[in-house]
């Protein structure tokens, strides 16, 4: 984590969520976000890490407690002003949402395009990415005739396209094969270099395993656990995640012992 | 190491990823991110019969006003002095005395007695010309058509016709506009139901969009919800929809406006082949046309702001 600052990115103060009348999915969520470093999210099927996405990436509205996002009052923010917090954000979406009547060259486009700019400074970038996803000869498909890799690396392509400051991923290497997963992880790690907040929410250990300065976030049962300091403040600069399951908490997660 | 070449160089691309482009650039950008279904759908078609039946309503509307206007001004100063007696002589004897006698009252611009091929003319669809019949063996009355300088007034008609009956006892003195009065107000109900007509129609269109609106968003909501999440605002998911209902709107416009004009001409045609004075007073103005003419732009304006409104009120329930 090269360029990591330690400046305050997301604020989450005792945030609650429920949905209608429900019980609450997310209970007593408290943790500071820091600028330019990697964190995954973990947790069980259920355990309320998508929820937690879905305020991270400002889809839903907390039930209680404060947001602060970027520096601003998430919660109380106009809706208005909701798009240029939501431009800051690349998000890849656990079922991809790639819009079913755009080719996988104008869904990467979308965020550039929602952005206004103009088309000489979509193409090239936008070829780039489809490329180095390995979809460049795909990039006139619909979703519907991509297979399940190829959207997802198209959702993926899509997220990191316009240089979030923060990208947030649900599961994004589920659909693909190892060799493609990593690669991934990679361009996620080659933006983080660049400044740029990586959460990831997954279940697979060995991914978390490979970036070895990652930050651990676990969910149980909608309330947030702090196996490797995540949540602290100062945050801890180096966590090993071969020391994560030398700890009982670090056991919870259910990642192999080193 | 997986990456055969690199970092992706879209990587130092982002760096200058901020700038904005022109609007037309910003345009074209925002007319991809939801399909544009234009011309596809019953939307024209029924902005064309709406259209359509509004001019055809405006039309006639004017026409009546026309013709209300230019009768009302033709009647307003006219009054008619019958001399209603049953001896051809006498009559025509009083006719000539109420002719002088009108003559001499002030404000009276002309007076005319109208000659007896004119009367034989009025009775002819009635009592018929032909061989044999003896149209002057009937009581005929004798008619003086006179013009007032001014509107025949209840005061005016009063003074007229103590100067005539001096003269002429057997005179009838009454004012043209009152024969009409009935006429005039059926014009202006029907004036009211043309307007009456206008309003529902644009509300029908208005209805319509509205549903249009909705269903076009409930069609593209999972599209808008990703457009939203990436930080797509109201107003530039708002101007799509506009745009897209504005070509619908255009498109329907003209062909109503077309299928309005015709039917306008040839509704024209028929009621000007009844030969009747009144209806061939009902004629349409440039300015007329030029109001027919903005229908489709009122229909593209009010389809726009309808749509506008209808998905953005749809859209600040989402988040």
């Amino acid at each position: 984590m090269s360029n990591t600052d330690d400046a305050e990115i997301v604020h989450f103060d005792n945030v609650g969520l429920r949905y209608g009348t429900g019980k609450e999915v997310l209970t007593d969520i408290s943790f500071t976000l820091f600028s330019g470093r990697f964190y995954f999210l973990t947790g069980a099927s259920g355990a309320g890490k998508t929820s937690l996405l879905k305020l991270l990436y400002l889809a839903q509205r907390p039930s209680r407690g404060l947001i602060r996002m970027f520096g601003t009052d998430a919660i109380t923010l106009p809706r208005e002003r909701l798009p240029d917090l939501r431009r800051r954000l690349g998000v890849v979406f656990q079922d991809f949402r790639l819009v079913p009547h755009l080719s996988a060259f104008d869904n990467v486009a979308l965020p550039l395009r929602v952005a206004g700019l103009p088309e000489s400074e979509i193409v090239r970038p936008v070829s780039d990415m489809l490329e180095w996803v390995e979809l460049g000869d795909r990039s006139h498909a619909r979703p519907a005739t991509l297979s399940g890799g190829e959207q997802q690396r198209v959702a993926i392509a899509r997220a990191v396209i316009g240089r979030p400051d923060m990208l947030v991923a649900d599961e994004p290497t589920g659909n693909v094969d190892p060799e493609m997963a990593l690669k991934l992880l990679r361009l996620f790690e080659a933006l983080n270099r660049l400044g740029t907040t990586v959460v990831v929410a997954t279940h697979d250990a060995h991914l978390i395993r490979k970036v070895p300065d990652s930050l651990i976030m676990r969910l149980d049962k909608g309330r947030l656990a702090d196996p490797t300091g995540a949540l602290r403040y100062p945050p801890r600069r180096t966590v090993p995640v071969q020391g994560l399951d030398r700890s009982p908490a670090g056991q919870a997660t259910g990642l192999p012992r080193a | 190491m997986i990456w055969r070449k690199g970092p992706p160089p879209l990587l130092e691309g982002f760096l200058h990823a901020g700038r904005k482009s022109d609007w037309r650039e910003a345009l074209r950008a925002e007319n991809r991110l939801l399909p544009q279904g234009r011309l596809s759908g019953p939307m024209p078609w029924v902005i064309a019969i709406m259209i359509g039946l509004t001019v055809v309503a405006t039309a006639c509307g004017l026409a009546l006003r026309n013709t209300a206007r230019i009768a009302s001004a033709d009647v307003a100063g006219g009054v008619t002095v019958q001399i209603v007696h049953g001896a051809p002589s006498e009559r025509d004897r009083q006719a000539r005395a109420a002719l002088a006698a009108i003559r001499e009252v002030p404000g009276v611009v002309s007076a005319r007695l109208v000659p007896q091929h004119e009367l034989d003319a009025l009775v002819e669809p009635w009592l018929g010309t032909a061989a044999g019949d003896d149209v002057n063996a009937l009581p005929v009355p004798a008619l003086i058509d006179v013009r007032l300088a001014e509107k025949a007034s209840a005061a005016r008609i009063r003074a007229l016709r103590d100067a005539v009956v001096a003269r002429a006892p057997a005179a009838r003195v009454d004012a043209q506009a009152a024969w009409l009065g009935p006429v005039f107000e059926a014009i202006s109900a029907l004036q009211w139901l043309t307007g009456g007509l206008i309003a529902l129609l644009a509300f029908a269109t208005v209805a319509t969009v509205l549903l249009a609106s909705r269903n076009a968003l409930g069609n593209h909501r999972a599209t808008i919800e990703i457009v939203h999440m990436l930080g797509g605002t109201d107003a530039q998911i708002a101007r799509i929809f506009q745009r897209s209902m504005a070509v619908d709107a255009a498109a329907g416009g003209i062909g109503g406006l077309l299928l309005g004009t015709v039917t306008t001409l040839l509704l024209g045609r028929q009621f000007a082949a009844l030969g009747s004075g009144l209806m061939s007073l009902g004629g349409l103005g440039w300015g007329d046309w030029l109001a027919i003419a903005c229908i489709p732009l009122a229909g593209v304006l009010l389809a726009v702001l309808t749509a506008r409104f209808s998905v953005l009120a749809a859209l600040r329930r989402m988040l």
